[in-house]
């Protein structure tokens, strides 16, 4: 397998707060990979550098080549990022929504061809979206906006895909919905898939690697059992927990030791 | 939508012969035909009087909505609106600053130099310009404009050069004041051909530049980190939509002055017709403002002939009523997130 991605000795300061502190990291193509750690330890600064919306201190590769030897046409079609929130300053239907990720298949100057109907119709479909493409996106509920979200980064055909936070604001069955659908993306058509994470037991469940950070570094990477225990969690995030492993599917899980 | 923008397109040529049609002397077109070859006080005044008062109406018009759009689009916000921008304020300012400064011994000096353009639009578009970038300085951040600086610049930019304005009107002599107040007020009284051409021609490329960042715009308004994960340019857009509309702007209210609310009220009205895509909105807006303002200045002319009105007035009397009883049908639904 070759890498997706790799990073070496990355750095990124906010004026003179430094967020990411020296991480290298390398992610083979195909891979699923979860990004865990509290607020502020650099989770979505990360995504953000490696989808090439901020610009770090470091080396960043993509698919061998460097970052910064791609234009943003180029790389929005290795890409695809899905955001924590969608907002819009003007109404648009989730059609013209998820037709927008065609914008770097087609000429600027033109409308849209069958190609990029083709796609944008099957990520809908892929995503259970196609019924809502001629509603309005922000008259939608929290999980439809959602997997519109998803259905346009399908529609880029990306090979590497991004999730920040996918399911924060959704309820339980929206957020195993959206899930397993990455899941089954990743094992059929196999885009590389990083995610950036809160709930632990979630990524135990669908992550076979976990990278944790802490203070802008990497404070561990590996399998969700070596990476989600009881001494991780506590000194994370100085919650006193115990671990136990699910009956069925034998990942780890996080009960809480209230102290009240 | 397509068919939109084609019936705009009918609806406009229309417009141009309806309104130099119309006016204190009524004109028969089909005299206006058939004597069109040959000395005819008809065919002399529309060619000479309505015709490129129309067309300078029509220029006007549509820059100013498809100015409109994308300063919506670019600042996020459906309030955004070419008055808005500094660009305007720094014309007007240079505008008077020509009508009260300019020596008069130069006149027939500039006057054969220049031909038929006269000293005071010169002198506001070097206020647009200057005043443009002023604003881009402020609003420039890492090669990207920031959409809230651009607005809140523009708006603190322009109440200063509002009050340098009355500053100016209150010291100035009853006559000049009067003149002062005329030229604020904007109007499309033109003779000249070249002045017409000239803009006509400045804001269809304006234009066609704007509209080739349609696309762009689209992704633009889903914000700037959406916009560049999608593949575009953002800084280099920004920069680009903004220079064309406040060049267009600086060149507009230099020949016409500040003709307020086509910019604003056409992008919604259109927005509800065609719907958010720039790439039919732009066009659609761009046609719509021109015929707008073109029967918009007919009523001026009409209303209370020999007497004219601004133009101003007839735009915001008919416009604003019109544009509030959409809102309410609409529920602003289609308008605005």
């Amino acid at each position: 397998m070759s890498a997706a991605i790799e990073i070496q000795d990355l750095l990124f300061a906010y004026d003179e707060r430094t967020v990411i502190d020296g991480i290298s990291l390398s992610v083979d193509a195909g891979e699923m990979v979860g990004i865990l750690g509290p607020n502020g330890s650099g989770k979505t600064t990360l995504l953000k550098i490696v989808s090439a919306v901020l610009r770090g201190r470091g080396e960043v590769k993509l698919a061998g080549k460097d970052i910064r030897s791609y234009s943003r046409r180029e790389l929005s079609r290795l890409f695809a990022v899905v955001p924590q929130e969608s907002a819009v300053a003007f109404p648009y239907t989730v059609a013209e929504i998820v037709l927008m990720a065609r914008a770097s298949f087609h000429s600027p100057l033109a409308f849209e061809g069958e190609k990029d109907l083709a796609v944008a119709r099957q990520a809908m479909e892929r995503t259970d979206t196609l019924a809502l493409s001629n509603r309005y996106l922000h008259e939608l509920s929290g999980g439809e906006k959602q997997r519109v979200m998803i259905a346009r980064a399908l529609a880029q055909e990306p090979q590497i895909l991004l999730l920040d936070e996918p399911s924060a604001f959704l309820d339980l069955q929206h957020q195993v919905q959206i899930l397993d659908l990455m899941r089954q993306l990743n094992r059929e058509q196999g885009p590389t898939i990083i995610a950036a994470l809160h709930d632990l037991n979630l990524a135990a469940l669908y992550f076979d690697r976990l990278v944790m950070l802490r203070d802008g570094k990497i404070y561990r990477d590996g399998s969700p059992e070596n990476v989600i225990t009881e001494e991780t969690i506590r000194e994370l995030y100085g919650v006193p927990v115990r671990i136990q492993r699910d009956p069925s599917v034998r990942r780890p899980q996080v009960f809480i030791c209230t102290t009240g | 939508m397509i068919e939109v923008n084609g019936t705009l397109i009918v609806l406009l040529i229309a417009s141009a012969i309806g309104c130099s049609l119309l006016g204190p002397v009524r004109i028969d077109l089909a005299r206006v035909i058939h004597h069109f070859f040959s000395p005819d006080p008809d065919t002399e005044i529309l060619l000479r009087t309505r015709l490129p008062r129309v067309l300078l109406g029509m220029a006007i018009g549509g820059g100013m909505a498809a100015c409109g759009v994308v300063l919506q689009a670019l600042l996020r916000n459906p309030l955004a609106c070419p008055q808005m921008l500094g660009v305007s304020g720094g014309a007007s300012l240079g505008g008077i600053l020509g009508l009260i400064f300019f020596p008069q011994w130069l006149l027939p000096l500039a006057g054969g130099l220049l031909g038929e353009i006269s000293w005071v639009p010169l002198a506001a578009f070097v206020g647009a310009l200057l005043s443009m970038a002023f604003i881009y300085r402020l609003s420039l951040f890492r090669g990207r404009l920031h959409p809230y600086h651009l607005l809140l610049s523009g708006v603190i930019f322009n109440s200063f050069i509002a009050a340098v304005i009355m500053f100016l009107n209150s010291i100035v002599d009853f006559y000049q004041a009067q003149g002062l107040l005329f030229w604020l007020m904007g109007n499309l009284s033109t003779r000249a051909y070249l002045t017409v051409g000239f803009i006509g021609a400045y804001v269809v490329a304006g234009f066609l530049w704007l509209w080739s960042k349609g696309l762009a715009l689209n992704l633009i308004t889903l914000g700037e980190e959406t916009a560049m994960q999608l593949g575009i340019e953002i800084g280099s857009v920004q920069r680009q939509v903004f220079v064309a509309a406040s060049l267009m702007i600086g060149a507009m209210v230099s020949v016409s002055g500040m003709i307020g609310f086509v910019g604003l009220m056409i992008p919604h009205v259109m927005r509800l017709i065609v719907g958010s895509d720039h790439r039919l909105l732009l066009p659609a807006s761009f046609l719509a403002g021109a015929i707008f303002l073109s029967w918009a200045d007919t009523l001026a002319r009409v209303l209370f002939a020999p007497a004219e009105l601004p133009v101003g007035i007839i735009t915001a009397f008919f416009g604003a009523p019109f544009f509030l009883f959409l809102l309410y049908r609409e529920g602003g639904k289609k308008l605005a997130v």
